[in-house]
């Protein structure tokens, strides 16, 4: 083959030409990895353990013979592995990541830094108090942000994530009508609700009624009110909504609850919206959870852990759960069980959950906090819904947005599929289309209120830039799939790691664990 | 501020596109009472990063570190060895800040390590399948109860006098609503020596018993053959559940699916994840294949792509609350996705062979030290088979007397009162863990320090 002086072949290559497939299914940097299970062995190990001193046993005809199972790796293919997987994962360290109701902001490494300090990290819960009174000052002081920020008397640590303070709210809701002899057997849930709410309501024992949406993607709220009645315990209301709007009518709202008796739980998800401008407690909410995974920036982790801590009226601040942090003769006291009638919390509805919460995510959302400052944080607020609009203006003359005429949006922007409207193109194809463009796509289909629903929330960390070629990026997609290139669309994505994944037969015959082909194949059988 | 990519002249622009005079014109929707006009009062404004660290460092310094100390506690968390590259792979930010993996072409590392996750928890646990993680130990063990509910439609559930007391109070804050009745009794085991409450669990099985919970090693550290328990419960149409709070004893004791659990629950913060002062650990949730399609939380599976090639996929989500809502089998949607990784990678590094190895080590480091405790006067063994956790009655309140050796500079266990104050039969009691970690200094230091503690009250008497 004939070279230029840079090396380069001076003619197109002819029948040597790469097909596409290479032998081991690599290419160049994108590295496929097999399961740990197909490459180590239980013989391998990637630590050094001291060995073992002699010693009777005490387990007494109970010891584990069978083999279990479990192959071990070198550390350097354990590195290797797990970087490999690492890189067929998008994530916010990599671009824009617009999930609607997610909160996908910048995760400061300052967080991670602080929560690794052994003196937050390597601690026990159970240690005694006098060893942990910088941890117990700690949650001490978040608790004082959240209940400032959200102007509510008391707060609830322990809840471990969104759907787990709403269970922490909902049963101090049971328990304040119980506590006055009050079985109410009705949670009234807005139809855009995030699916945790329902769910909640009916773990706690309620029967769940949906309220609907008014055609400004807002509760209905004479709806709601005509609703309301000696059967309904609470409504359970998300502000912002999901539609990414703000309920402007939460206090008529929340003062005829109040007047019929029930409780107003908000859905905090969208707090990063407000936070700083607006305090829930002057909207007449009685306990509201906070994400501190979203608002506050403690990372997802693909999925988790979160942290979601409940702010209370004063009205439900005696049935807060245990344990929790007061600070009396210049000491911090975790009030337990044992303390709590002591301390006059004897209407407490009790524990939720083992130990103290999510410390790991309390020093993360403190440092956050701490860096921006209250100025900081109602910037946040006010670049969240600056961009979320500027996204809302900038597309919705190309992509159809149902609610843009009922005036600015909040830090979400909400798109249905109107605009793809005899292109053949869903919103899934969509989504998939926008991943082939480095992106990774919005939260498709929910809420459930708009027909193929695309909601779009950047955050505060986009830079303008970012946005610009997000919008022209969604512009030129829209662009195409009314232009009749449909086809392009239904197979997309082309460049991610996988193509469309069959979820049907994953349901279908569930592989939910490795087992060796052998022993698949007569699984199948 | 930092993080704040946007300019002054940025928001102007942008302003004048959305065709906006000021951003108060967006919040237009928020009433005018409850508009804040600047910034909320009574909290500091921004602080350069080095401050922050400074401040929080401070804060940090004023607990006593584990690893500063010779370290007994355990309880429902224990301190091992996490290997350093554990904590440098979870840092990536491909898994640090990635999210739920509903978009599954761009989420195979997130989906696979799942599957891998799934894989070793169901090996461990002995049984069919495992979820992708719940909050954490006490939760799962909610959820389990409520799941055996769902299967055998009937509302009693006994519930052994050895289970965490945190773990069974979680569990009481929800039957109080949701009607289920929880039976559970005094830990009778702690009548000095403790005994088996196998028989008396046994005998209180009945036709409307759906579940049996039983934690192994329970929480006084002691190791039971619940096989004998399991038969009982399937007799009557029953679940065993089988609580786990140390995973690292399944590396040396008989799984639990080997003994008939039907559900297993656990904790899994030894592997990968540490102390974290109780959070965010890992809850595990595992079952057999029959009764899959009534667990909580999410689940990963294997399928193929549109070319054929084999990737991966969260799958039987109409089991869950985004697709069910009021109908979901749980209200669970966030879990502890970067703590199973966490988890998955230190399994990796051990294999079968350093987790034998690990739990042996913890195993032989609990006789030595059980044996030399055993050995004080005054001190009486209360567990005689025991994995890595063991009781001891001492002749004085262990609750002073775990904050004396502290005081001496010795974290040594946990005492009984502070997770049984309502038993003044366990008022004595002191319950200590073993682990790896724990060196011959380590063990020398607790017993001068609990002779100390024990000799001078024991005269002060």
């Amino acid at each position: 083959m004939s070279m230029t002086a840079t090396g380069r072949p001076s003619a197109p290559i002819g029948a040597s030409q790469p097909s596409g497939i290479t032998f081991t299914g690599n290419k160049g940097l994108m590295l496929e990895e097999p399961l740990i299970f197909e490459r180590g062995s239980p013989h391998e190990t990637g630590v050094d353990l001291e060995p073992v001193p002699p010693h009777t046993t005490r387990l007494a005809g109970l010891e584990r013979s069978a083999p279990i199972g479990l192959p071990g790796l070198s550390e350097g293919e354990t590195v290797r592995h797990f970087t490999r997987l690492s890189r067929q994962n998008y994530g916010i360290d990599l671009g824009i990541f617009p999930l609607g109701s997610c909160t996908m902001k910048h995760n400061p490494r300052l967080n991670e830094k602080m929560a690794r300090l052994p003196g937050f990290a390597d601690i026990h819960p159970l240690q005694p108090q006098d060893s942990v009174q910088g941890a117990l000052e700690l949650i001490h002081r978040l608790a004082h942000w959240l209940k400032t920020l959200t102007g509510m008397p008391a707060v609830a640590m322990t809840p471990k994530a969104g759907a787990h303070g709403e269970l922490c709210g909902m049963l101090a809701i049971r328990a304040a009508h119980e506590a006055r002899g009050d079985a109410r057997k009705v949670v009234l849930v807005p139809e855009s609700a995030h699916g945790t709410n329902p769910a909640t309501a009916a773990f706690c024992g309620y029967a769940v009624e949906d309220i609907p949406a008014d055609s400004r993607g807002r509760v209905d709220t004479s709806a709601l009110l005509a609703r309301l009645g000696q059967d309904v315990a609470a409504v359970m209301i998300t502000n912002p909504n999901t539609c990414g709007l703000f309920e402007p009518d939460l206090k008529i709202i929340a003062d005829a609850v109040h007047a019929a008796g029930a409780y107003v739980y908000c859905d905090g998800a969208n707090f990063n919206a407000i936070v700083g401008r607006v305090r829930p407690g002057d909207l007449g909410v009685d306990a509201m959870h906070i994400n501190l995974h979203k608002t506050f920036s403690t990372p997802h982790g693909g999925g988790g852990p979160g942290s979601g801590p409940v702010v209370f009226s004063a009205a439900l601040a005696p049935f807060a759960p245990l344990p929790f942090v007061e600070a009396a003769d210049g000491r911090f006291h975790l009030i337990e069980e044992e303390t709590a009638t002591a301390e006059h919390h004897e209407r407490s509805v009790g524990r939720l959950c083992a130990f103290h919460g999510q410390m790991g995510m309390f020093v993360r959302a403190l440092t956050y906090m701490m860096s921006h400052g209250a100025d900081g944080l109602r910037q946040v607020a006010e670049d969240a819904v600056l961009n979320a609009n500027y996204i809302l203006r900038s597309l919705q003359d190309v992509m159809s947005a149902p609610f843009a005429a009922s005036g600015p949006c909040m830090h979400e922007a909400l798109f249905d599929d109107g605009f793809l409207k005899d292109s053949g193109v869903t919103t899934l194809d969509f989504a998939k289309a926008m991943i082939d463009e480095g992106f990774h796509p919005m939260t498709m289909y929910f809420p459930l209120v708009v027909h193929g629903a695309m909601l779009v929330e950047p955050t505060e960390t986009e830079s303008r830039a970012n946005l610009d070629q997000f919008i022209a990026t969604l512009r030129h997609l829209a662009q195409r799939a009314k232009a009749g290139e449909g086809a392009a669309f239904h197979s997309a994505p082309h460049f991610a790691p996988r193509s469309r994944l069959d979820e049907t037969q994953a349901a279908r015959k569930p592989v939910l664990s490795w087992m060796p082909p052998a022993d698949k194949r007569l699984a199948a059988e | 501020m930092r993080y704040l990519p946007l300019t002054a002249a940025d928001r102007e622009a942008m302003l004048a596109t959305i065709g906006a005079d000021s951003i108060d014109d967006l919040f237009v929707d928020v009433p005018a009472e409850a508009r804040f006009p600047g910034p909320i009062a009574d909290l500091p404004m921004v602080m350069p990063e080095m401050l922050v660290e400074r401040d929080l460092a401070r804060l940090a310094k004023k607990n006593m570190v584990a690893g500063d100390h010779p370290f007994f506690l355990g309880c429902g968390a224990y301190r091992h060895h996490v290997p350093a590259s554990v904590d440098h792979l979870i840092q990536r930010g491909e898994f640090l800040t990635s999210y739920t993996p509903y978009q599954p072409e761009i989420a195979q590392g997130t989906l696979q390590y799942l599957f891998e996750f799934q894989t070793q928890v169901a090996r461990l646990t002995g049984m069919d399948v495992a979820n992708a993680s719940m909050y954490d130990g006490s939760t799962a063990m909610t959820e389990a109860i409520f799941m055996a509910r769902r299967i055998t439609r009937r509302g009693k559930t006994i519930i052994s006098c050895g289970v965490h007391p945190h773990y069974l109070h979680a569990a009481q804050t929800l039957c109080r609503f949701t009607g289920d009745q929880l039976v559970t009794g005094v830990p009778t085991l702690c009548s000095a020596p403790p005994t088996d409450d196998l028989a008396d669990i046994i005998a209180r099985i009945d036709s409307d018993t759906s579940a049996v919970v039983m934690q192994n090693p329970d929480c006084f550290g002691h190791v039971a053959d619940l096989s004998g328990l399991a038969a009982a419960a399937h007799a009557h149409g029953a679940l065993l559940i089988v609580v786990v709070t140390e995973v690292v004893s399944l590396g040396a004791i008989r799984s639990p699916g080997e003994m008939g659990a039907d559900i297993v629950v656990g904790e899994g913060q030894s592997l990968g994840v540490g102390l974290q002062f109780g959070g965010p650990h890992l809850g595990l949730f595992a079952c057999n294949h029959k009764h899959v399609r009534q667990m909580p939380g999410r689940l990963c599976g294997e399928t193929v792509d549109a070319d054929g090639r084999r990737g991966f996929v969260l799958t039987l989500s109409t089991r869950e609350q985004h697709i069910r809502r009021e109908k979901a089998t749980s209200n669970i949607c966030t879990n502890s996705g970067l703590m199973s990784l966490a988890f998955t990678i230190h399994m990796t590094l051990l294999g079968e062979t350093g987790l034998r190895h690990l739990a042996e080590l913890n195993h032989a480091r609990a006789v030595e030290t059980a044996d030399r405790l055993a050995a004080i006067p005054g001190v009486q063994m209360l567990t005689p088979r025991f994995f890595n956790e063991f009781a001891i009655r001492l002749p004085v309140p262990a609750r002073q007397a775990v904050r004396d050796m502290a005081e001496m500079g010795v974290l040594g266990g946990v005492s009984a009162a502070r997770l049984w104050p309502q038993l003044p039969d366990l008022e004595n009691v002191l319950i200590l863990a073993v682990t790896e970690t724990v060196s011959k200094a380590d063990i020398d230091a607790l017993v001068r320090a609990l002779t100390e503690v024990i000799g001078s009250e024991y005269s002060g008497a």
